[in-house]
């Protein structure tokens, strides 16, 4: 027997495929080298699923990938955008540059237009002129290249810092002297550095891991990067582009 | 009789949603090609791109439900809006001047977004309204427009071009689309603007403003538009009103982008910030008024509270 009592109510159903992972990911290019990053918590409401759920990855050795939003369908994206680039190595016999990885990263967003990946992408990488180049992407594909982005959970504390650091936003150089055009790498790395840990004092979605890929451009030396605590390097040659990660950790409160 | 009325009624992409909701179709059937540089955008061999739909049976609503931040400002996914467009025509070709901030809600998502797309040498399009919309539709043009050459041996018309746009979105009405654009060009008929929305609405004329501060700049534009225009006027002309509109519109601002399509192409003017506009103005380029355009300069030493010199010299005497 059916409960009367209920079915005498209008009830109403909605599909909701979507949730929200927290955790926050940023990007800086350089002149010939470009760091992508990202946090390691993975949370749902107030409570922290897993304290190390990468959301950077290596998609070639001159891209990185740094994905935020609902970790189900970033993940799911990184997946198929991995299997493309593979199908593009047997088709051509090289990587795919990562302009093409951008329009690329734009057409599979948009092909979901009416169902979306609920995911903000930021690409990282070199150029085939040998710069930096970060690419950022809305949910649904738009995409223009910067030199630097933030976005995820904590993007409206650390975008600020960004333009005011990287972009000198607000700034007025001293007399007599200029802004740098683009910052050295180890400026870069402790801007990334100093953006995660105020991020994971002032958000609760931030913290427990700091993940920064940086990919340095072909016959870059690796000038001021030798003293890096707990750097690893990902490709196994010295005569392409460079792929190294380094780890922090943030606080776990 | 809805479903009588949808029956008869229904375009491609409504097909689309029915074939969508009849099974549950794998969203990726590559076809051969996917393993070589035809895979994805290229890929014209299967006609329009193919999308993937959720199986619930309004999807329309479905995607309303999650991305339309003007009704719920709580929802997840934020589609970048809120913009100042325009383009007109005049005797020298036609001026295109679009602001670069992109808002979510209240956030300022970015003050570089590059709102004019270059479709080709010869074709412009503005970007109002879902930035992806925009950017995806008018890039899949541009690869249209080519196809027309190879097969024409020659330039599509500034009027095919924007027909082809907007029968393509018409085909996806009531889908969820949203976009505002101008296509702007040059062609056997002279200098071409084009206005196609996302509604299926496309209109032939001299001068358009699209977009939450357009009301601003049709105030500048409309009081200052004449067919005889010097090149210089114009692009001034242009520059001023995306400024207006930056000024007034909290949707609008960051930098301007002008553009001045000729007999030979388009060609990028350049990129003003608009705050500098206000206080020192564009700077030395062709139409620079030689000053800011903010009110205080003409308005100095013309009020109480901002008195003459010699006046203000009595006030503090006096006291």
């Amino acid at each position: 027997m059916p409960d009367m009592a209920a079915l005498a109510h209008p009830q109403q159903r909605q599909f909701n495929p979507y949730s929200e992972n927290g955790g926050t990911i940023l990007a800086i290019a350089g002149a010939d080298f470009s760091v992508i990053a990202g946090d390691t918590r993975q949370s749902e409401g107030y409570s922290i699923q897993t304290r190390y759920a990468p959301k950077v990855f290596r998609l070639t050795d001159r891209a990185v990938l740094a994905v935020n939003g609902f970790a189900a369908d970033g993940n799911m994206f990184v997946k198929k955008v991995k299997q493309r680039l593979e199908w593009y190595r047997h088709a051509h016999a090289k990587d795919m540059p990562l302009r093409a990885i951008a329009r690329l990263i734009q057409t599979m967003l948009y092909a979901r237009r009416f169902f979306p990946y609920y995911v903000y992408n930021i690409l990282g990488g070199i150029e085939e002129d040998g710069t930096g180049a970060v690419y950022s992407f809305d949910p649904v594909g738009s995409y223009e290249r910067e030199a630097c982005r933030a976005a995820g959970a904590a993007s409206s504390l650390v975008q600020p810092f960004l333009d005011n650091q990287i972009y000198f936003k607000n700034q007025r150089p001293a007399a007599g002297t200029s802004h740098p055009a683009h910052l050295p790498l180890p400026t870069v790395l402790s801007i990334v550095i100093d953006s995660f840990t105020s991020a994971t004092e002032r958000h609760i979605e931030v913290g427990d891991g700091l993940e920064m890929y940086v990919v340095l451009a072909k016959g870059r030396t690796l000038q001021g990067l030798e003293g890096i605590r707990g750097m690893q390097e990902l490709t196994a040659t010295e005569d392409g582009e460079r792929v190294f990660i380094v780890r922090r950790d943030l606080k776990r409160d | 009789m809805n479903t009588f009325v949808q029956r008869f009624a229904e375009s491609s992409a409504t097909k689309q949603i029915l074939a969508g909701n009849a099974s549950v179709v794998e969203d990726d059937d590559f076809s051969d090609a996917a393993w070589g540089s035809e895979a994805g955008f290229g890929s014209l061999a299967k006609g329009v791109p193919s999308f993937m739909i959720p199986s619930v049976p309004d999807p329309a609503s479905f995607l309303r439900l999650h991305t339309d931040d003007h009704a719920d400002p709580s929802c997840r996914i934020k589609i970048q809006h809120g913009t100042t467009t325009l383009a007109f025509r005049f005797q020298g070709g036609v001026i295109v001047a679009v602001d670069s901030r992109a808002t979510a809600g209240s956030y300022v998502a970015s003050g570089t977004v590059k709102k004019v797309i270059e479709i080709n040498p010869y074709l412009l399009g503005t970007m109002a309204g879902g930035a992806a919309d925009c950017q995806y539709w008018e890039t899949y043009l541009g690869m249209h427009c080519r196809l027309h050459e190879l097969r024409n041996r020659e330039r599509i018309s500034v009027s095919a071009a924007s027909k082809y746009l907007s029968n393509l979105v018409y085909s996806y009405k009531g889908m969820g689309l949203s976009m505002g654009t101008m296509i702007c060009g040059w062609d056997k008929t002279g200098p071409a603007v084009f206005y196609v929305d996302s509604d299926g609405t496309r209109l032939k004329g001299d001068l358009f403003s699209v977009g939450s501060g357009s009301t601003f700049a049709y105030g500048v534009l409309d009081q200052g538009y004449r067919w005889d225009l010097t090149d210089a006027e114009a692009q001034e002309l242009g520059r001023r009103s995306i400024y207006a509109a930056g000024h007034r519109d909290a949707f609008s601002g960051n930098t301007c982008n002008l553009y001045h399509v000729k007999e030979n192409g388009w060609e990028f003017i350049g990129n003003y910030d608009i705050t500098s506009l206000h206080y020192d103005g564009p700077g030395n380029v062709a139409g620079s008024p030689g000053h800011g355009y903010g009110y205080e300069l003409r308005v100095e030493g013309h009020s109480a509270s901002n008195p003459p010199p010699e006046v203000a010299q009595a006030i503090t005497a006096e006291a």
